[in-house]
């Protein structure tokens, strides 16, 4: 809070008003106005220096090195990326990550486009936007611990209903078949609200005429929506899709708090994996070569994404 | 100040009553069994998203002894505060174990202090600082402030994980493990969002004021202070609320650096019940008490200012 105190630098009254524009100062105002700029940044400028951007060096660094944090980093080459290449826990991580991102953002997208359309078309009930968003403000541990308890083998309601109707039990945590879809799908209830509210205010950005217009010719509630809002909503949806996979691929919290990786490696999933060498094993230098990996997944993913999707235009003009 | 140009995501509401007079008179005239089946599948969704807090409530208030002979009622089972008591310590253990609790102190107060302290500096530090850098991209001019701006975006790129390996080595060699700034720091000074969401909203604010009070003679900080931060108010705690419920929800970095007891947080000490529990009778009642208690900071700023959660929310959306 100190960094705040010095004295606040004043603006020279302008001479002249008319003669001498705020778009084109004189160069003293100029020189204030940069040092007042440089201490309103100062503590956003240490924040971003010493959390984002040394750290994101330093990973990279640590990423060439053999380092278990008692002795200092020794540098190792490419030593951690070899030894990546030839891991087979590494390969199926990356599998199961793979593979609980298809469902989740599968699932979650579909449903959250068609809830924003039943929304955008049906109501404007601030309620009921609050409602689909509510899980999304609960923390991940919350919502894991809860379906935990309910998807549980013996005492689950979900385990209850499935007897009930005459189905056999399922070991959604426990089994080496369902772990994986089951997290998936509890995080899909965790984020379909907000995936539906981004993509709502996608539609609400679109232009009412055109739906009038379409309506006018004849066309019917499911040609409007694959015809219109569809091709409408794709700059939205680039951002949405993004976002979400983004998020998706670091999955952590729902597996550290249920399964912990298993059973045997079923959800070991990226992130849990650098959490468990960097953690378990202190071996900081793999782990960060695997972040490293992560990140140019992530990379990759964001660059293709925005091309295919073309983010920047949309087709309303 | 009525003169000032609202900020965009209170234009929504405008847009919103607009299109609605518009789109009641063709809804009606539409096909009516297709409305029904759509209100349905909303009601659907509905249900799924609010029957589980439902059931977690349910299993609060049962005994978790009775819980293991009727594990499908939908009522409590056996009507108790008990798991409450257990969570805030109110219960002795014969009562806790009498209930088929572990009767092993929960140190429930002291995690949620914890909670609240770090969650607090959180959003304190970062809206303040963030909206001070804020104003210098969106305000003043400096050479290459843009190119400043979006070396700061491209860290909205960089996966937390990425960057935690190394601040959990740093934090470590400052010898701030297991302390509050520890915890605290990464998110204290800034996050690109922060600083992207309200340098919107300072772009809109009109020039015309901001330099009647220059002209004043009020210097760049009082200006600030006097103008710019009132006429935001709404997005300010709009984004402080969001800043809040991010760090009250935390679970990686506070779970990598602030494991002792003493700073332990509510997210830690909950996601420690599954790996710390037999396999056995755990005290799920108990458990679905701490947990609904945990959520109740958030449920209850979302009461409050719900609307302006959506709308933050639906701003980014069209970012």
């Amino acid at each position: 809070m100190a960094a705040i105190s010095p004295p606040a630098p004043r603006p020279p009254p302008p001479p002249s008003r008319a003669t001498a524009p705020l778009d084109n100062p004189p160069p003293a105002w100029r020189r204030r106005e940069g040092r007042a700029a440089l201490v309103f940044l100062a503590p956003a400028l240490l924040g971003f220096l010493t959390f984002f951007a040394w750290p994101t060096l330093r990973g990279l660094y640590l990423s060439l090195t053999d380092y278990d944090l008692l002795s200092a980093p020794e540098f190792s080459g490419l030593d951690n990326y070899r030894r990546l290449l030839h891991d087979d826990v590494f390969w199926n991580s990356l599998r199961v990550t793979l593979q609980y991102v298809l469902i989740n953002i599968t699932v979650q997208t579909v449903v959250a486009v068609l809830l924003a359309v039943l929304m955008h078309r049906l109501t404007k009930s601030v309620v009921i936007r609050g409602m689909v968003l509510l899980p999304y403000l609960i923390s991940n541990v919350v919502v894991a611990l809860l379906w935990y308890a309910m998807a549980d083998y013996n005492l689950g309601i979900i385990n209850g209903v499935l007897d009930w109707a005459g189905f056999d039990r399922v070991g959604f945590f426990g089994d080496e078949q369902w772990a994986i879809p089951t997290i998936a799908l509890v995080n899909v209830w965790r984020h379909l609200g907000y995936t539906a509210l981004l993509v709502f205010a996608g539609l609400q950005a679109i232009n009412r005429d055109v739906y009038e217009a379409a309506a006018v010719d004849g066309a019917g509630e499911f040609r409007m929506f694959t015809r219109i809002t569809l091709p409408l909503l794709r700059p939205v949806m680039a951002l949405v899709l993004v976002v979400t996979l983004i998020g998706s691929w670091q999955i952590f919290d729902t597996v550290a708090v249920t399964t912990q990786g298993g059973p045997v490696d079923a959800t070991r999933v990226v992130q849990y994996y650098i959490y468990d060498q960097a953690f378990q094993r202190f071996d900081f230098g793999y782990a960060s070569a695997i972040s490293v990996a992560l990140f140019l997944i992530l990379a990759v993913i964001a660059f293709v994404q925005l091309r295919l999707l073309r983010a920047g235009d949309s087709d309303q003009s | 100040m009525t003169a000032v140009v609202q900020p965009a995501a209170s234009s929504t509401p405008a847009h919103d009553r607009h299109t609605q007079r518009r789109a009641t008179p063709a809804a009606r005239r539409r096909f009516r069994p297709g409305r029904v089946l759509a209100w349905a599948a909303l009601f659907l969704v509905i249900l799924v998203t609010i029957a589980p807090f439902v059931w977690m409530l349910r299993t609060a208030l049962s005994n978790n002894r009775s819980l293991f002979t009727d594990p499908t009622s939908p009522l409590p089972v056996d009507l108790t505060f008990g798991p409450f008591e257990r969570v805030l310590g109110t219960a002795t253990t014969a009562e806790a174990q009498a209930e088929g609790g572990s009767g092993a102190s929960i140190r429930f107060w002291a995690y949620l202090r914890n909670s609240l302290i770090v969650s607090v500096l959180i959003t304190v530090g970062q809206v303040f600082f963030s909206a001070m850098a804020a104003y210098a991209f969106a305000r003043l001019r400096w050479p290459g402030r843009d190119k400043v701006f979006f070396v700061f975006l491209t860290a909205l790129m960089v996966p937390p994980v990425f960057t935690m390996l190394p601040n959990f080595t740093l934090i470590k060699s400052l010898g701030l493990l297991n302390t509050y700034p520890g915890i605290v720091a990464p998110f204290f000074f800034m996050t690109p969002f922060a600083i992207f969401f309200l340098r919107q909203f300072f772009l809109g604010i009109s020039r015309e004021i901001e330099e009647a009070a220059m002209i004043d003679g009020a210097g760049y900080f009082r200006t600030y202070l006097r103008i710019i931060v009132p006429m935001s108010r709404a997005p300010l705690i709009t984004l402080a609320i969001l800043t809040f419920i991010n760090a009250w929800n935390e679970y990686f970095w506070p779970q990598l650096v602030g494991q002792d007891e003493s700073v332990r947080v509510l997210t830690v000490a909950l996601g420690a019940f599954v790996s710390a529990t037999p396999q056995t009778g755990p005290d799920w009642a108990g458990l679905m008490a701490a947990a609904l208690v945990a959520a109740i900071p958030t449920i209850l700023l979302f009461l409050a200012f719900g609307r302006k959660i959506i709308n933050s929310i639906q701003f980014t959306g069209m970012k």
